[in-house]
C-alpha cells in the first residue's frame, strides 16, 4: 500500500547518505595526492596516516577521553535515570529531571561556552582545574553523556514495573540485594547502549572540545577540524575507511550477540 | 542512603549544568576587560552592564545573524523532513528488511561527523569529484564553484541531520495500525489518497518532533557553516565563536548564547511536550 514515490524517495535518500561514504572508501586506495581523483591502486595514504604522529596522538587522547567520559556518564547517568524512575515523588524530582534533560536540547555552542565559563570561574576561585586540557574535555563530555544515559536508563526502567524488585524484597532480599540482583540486570542493556552512545558522542565532538580543551587537549575531531579548514587530504579518506571498518565490525558483533540472546 | 543516592546526581548536575548556565547569565551583564579571565563581573565594582544585550537588539549585524540562523535551521529541518518522512515510513513497512534498512541509515554515521563533512569538501571543490563528473559529461567547461556557498552549507546540514529526522518518523510509523489504511482502501480510496488522508495525519506529531529535533541543534550549528559555507554565512554559532575566540569578548559571546537560548525556548518546550505525548 506504500505509494511508489515513497519507495523511490527511500532509495534516493539512502543513495544520498551513502554516496560520499562509498567514494571516500574507494578513493582511500587511490595513489593520487588529490582527494577523489583516481591515480591507480595504492596503500600510500594508510602508510602516511600511520606516520602522522600528530593525528595518532590526538586519536589516542580521544579514545582515552571517550572511554573515561563514557564510564563516568554511565555511573552518573545510570544513577540519575534510576532515581528518576524508581524513587517516586521526592522534593526536587522535577528539577533533577529538567537538569538531566537540559544538555539534550541545549545547542552545543551554549553548553560548550557555559562549561568553559564554569572551569575558568572554578580555577579562579579554588585553583582547580589548573588550566584546561584532557580532564576538562572529559568532564564536558561526561556531562553530555550523563544526560543521554539518564534518558535511556529511565525509559528502560519505566517499561518494567516494580513488581520484580518488590517480589525480591518480599522473599527476604535486602533493598541493596534486590537492587544488585534484580534492578541492575534490568538496567544493564540500557547502561551498555548508553556507554556506547556516550563514547561515540565524545569521539565525534568538536564544539565542546574546542571550548574546554586548551592547547594540551587536542582531540582527534579538533585536530581533524583544523586540517579540514585548509581543505581535504587523502589521509582523511584513509582514516574514514578505517573508522567505517571498525564501526561495521562492532555493529556486526553487537548484532550477533543480540541474535544469540533471542 | 536513598537520599544520599539522590544527592550524587543532583550535585553533579547542579555543578555541571545549572552553575554553568547561571554563569552565562552573569557574563551577559559583565564587562569586557584586559585581565585574565577577560571580564569583570557585576560585583567587581562597575555594577551590571546592559550594553551587551542592548547591542544584540540594536546592532543589525547580530540581529541579521540570529535571523539567518533561524532561516537556515528551518530550511534544513524542512528539507530533512521531505526525505525523512518517506524514508521512515518505507523502512517501517519493509518487513524483514526493516533492520537492514535502518542500519543502512545509521551506519554512515559511524564514519564520524567531521569526516563525512570532509568528504563533501572533496566532492564539491573546483577540482573535486562532482565538477570532474560534470566536465566528463560535457555539461561544463569551467569548474562551477560549489564549495563555500550557501547551497553547500545547506546540503551539508541536511546530510548531517537527516538520520536524526528518520528515527522519530520510523518509530511512529511502526506503531501505525495497517487496518485503518485497508479500511480506507475498502471504502474506495486509491493508495495515494489513503496515504495522504489516513496515514500521514496520524504521523503528524512524529513529523513535528522530527522537524524540531533537527531545527533546535541546527540553529546553533557552528562546524558545517565554517567548513562548507561562504564567509558571509554568519550564523549565530559562528559569530559566537568569533566573539569568544578572536575578539575575546566573553560578555558579548554570552549575551549571544542567551539570545539563542531565549529564541529556542518555545521550540524546546514544544519538542518536550511532543515527546511526552508519545
Amino acid at each position: 500500500m506504500t505509494p511508489r514515490l515513497v519507495r523511490v524517495l527511500l532509495w534516493g535518500g539512502l543513495a544520498f547518505l551513502w554516496l560520499p561514504v562509498v567514494l571516500l572508501v574507494g578513493y582511500a586506495f587511490s595513489a593520487s595526492s588529490v582527494p577523489f581523483r583516481w591515480g591507480g591502486f595504492s596503500l600510500r595514504w594508510f602508510a602516511a596516516l600511520a606516520a602522522n604522529d600528530r593525528l595518532l596522538e590526538a586519536a589516542w587522547l580521544s579514545l582515552r577521553v571517550a572511554a573515561g567520559s563514557a564510564t563516568l556518564a554511565v555511573l552518573l547517568g545510570g544513577a540519575t535515570g534510576w532515581v528518576l524512575a524508581r524513587h517516586g515523588a521526592f522534593a526536587g524530582r522535577s528539577l533533577l529531571g529538567t537538569l538531566a534533560g537540559a544538555p539534550l536540547v541545549l545547542p552545543e555552542v551554549v553548553t560548550g561556552l557555559s562549561l568553559l565559563l564554569l572551569f575558568v570561574a572554578l580555577e579562579g576561585a579554588t585553583g582547580w582545574p589548573a588550566g584546561r586540557g584532557a580532564l576538562t574535555v572529559l568532564l564536558a563530555h561526561a556531562t553530555l553523556g550523563t544526560a543521554y544515559v539518564a534518558v535511556i536508563v529511565q525509559s528502560r526502567l519505566a517499561t518494567r514495573d516494580r513488581d520484580l524488585e518488590e517480589a525480591a524484597q518480599d522473599l527476604g532480599a535486602t533493598p541493596a540485594a534486590a537492587f544488585a540482583t534484580v534492578t541492575l540486570p534490568l538496567m544493564a542493556p540500557a547502561l551498555a547502549a548508553g556507554w556506547l552512545l556516550a563514547f561515540t558522542l565524545s569521539l565525534d565532538d568538536v564544539v565542546l572540545a574546542s571550548f574546554t580543551s586548551g592547547p594540551s587537549g587536542t582531540t582527534l575531531p579538533v585536530a581533524l577540524f583544523s586540517m579540514l579548514r585548509l581543505g581535504m587530504t587523502p589521509e582523511v579518506n584513509a582514516l574514514a575507511t578505517l573508522l567505517l571498518a571498525a564501526a561495521a565490525l562492532t555493529l556486526g558483533l553487537v548484532g550477533l550477540l543480540l541474535r544469540g540472546r533471542d | 542512603m536513598r537520599v544520599a543516592l539522590r544527592l550524587v546526581p543532583g550535585l553533579w548536575l547542579a555543578l555541571l549544568v545549572a552553575a554553568p548556565l547561571a554563569l552565562v547569565f552573569v557574563l551577559a551583564v559583565s564587562w569586557q576587560s584586559n585581565g585574565v579571565p577577560p571580564y569583570d563581573p557585576p560585583w567587581a565594582g562597575q555594577g551590571t552592564n546592559p550594553d551587551n544585550l542592548r547591542l544584540l537588539l540594536e546592532d543589525p549585524y547580530y540581529r541579521a545573524s540570529l535571523a539567518q540562523s533561524f532561516v537556515v535551521a528551518a530550511l534544513t529541518a524542512g528539507l530533512c523532513l521531505l526525505l525523512a518522512a518517506p524514508m521512515g515510513i518505507a523502512i517501517a513497512r519493509a518487513g524483514r528488511w526493516r533492520n537492514a534498512l535502518l542500519a543502512a541509515v545509521l551506519l554512515p554515521f559511524w564514519t564520524g561527523f567531521l569526516i563525512r563533512i570532509g568528504a563533501w569538501i572533496g566532492l564539491l571543490r573546483d577540482e573535486g569529484w562532482i565538477n570532474a563528473v560534470l566536465r566528463g559529461l560535457g555539461l561544463t567547461q569551467d569548474a562551477i564553484p560549489l564549495l563555500y556557498t550557501h547551497g553547500a552549507m545547506l546540503l551539508g546540514m541536511v546530510y548531517a541531520y537527516l538520520p536524526f529526522a528518520v528515527l522519530p518518523v520510523f518509530a511512529a510509523a511502526t506503531r501505525l495500525d495497517p487496518v485503518l489504511e485497508e479500511a480506507a482502501a475498502d471504502l474506495g480510496a486509491t493508495p495515494g489518497h489513503a496515504f495522504l488522508t489516513v496515514t500521514l495525519p496520524q504521523l503528524f506529531p512524529a513529523l513535528a518532533a522530527a522537524f524540531l529535533l533537527v531545527f533546535i541543534p541546527a540553529a546553533g550549528e557552528y562546524v558545517i557553516p565554517e567548513l562548507l559555507g561562504p564567509p558571509d554565512a554568519t550564523l549565530v554559532g559562528r559569530v559566537l565563536f568569533q566573539e569568544f575566540f578572536q575578539n575575546r569578548d566573553w560578555p558579548v559571546a554570552s549575551a549571544l548564547a542567551l539570545a539563542l537560548l531565549a529564541l529556542l525556548t518555545g521550540p524546546i518546550l514544544l519538542f518536550q511536550r511532543l515527546g511526552r505525548a508519545q
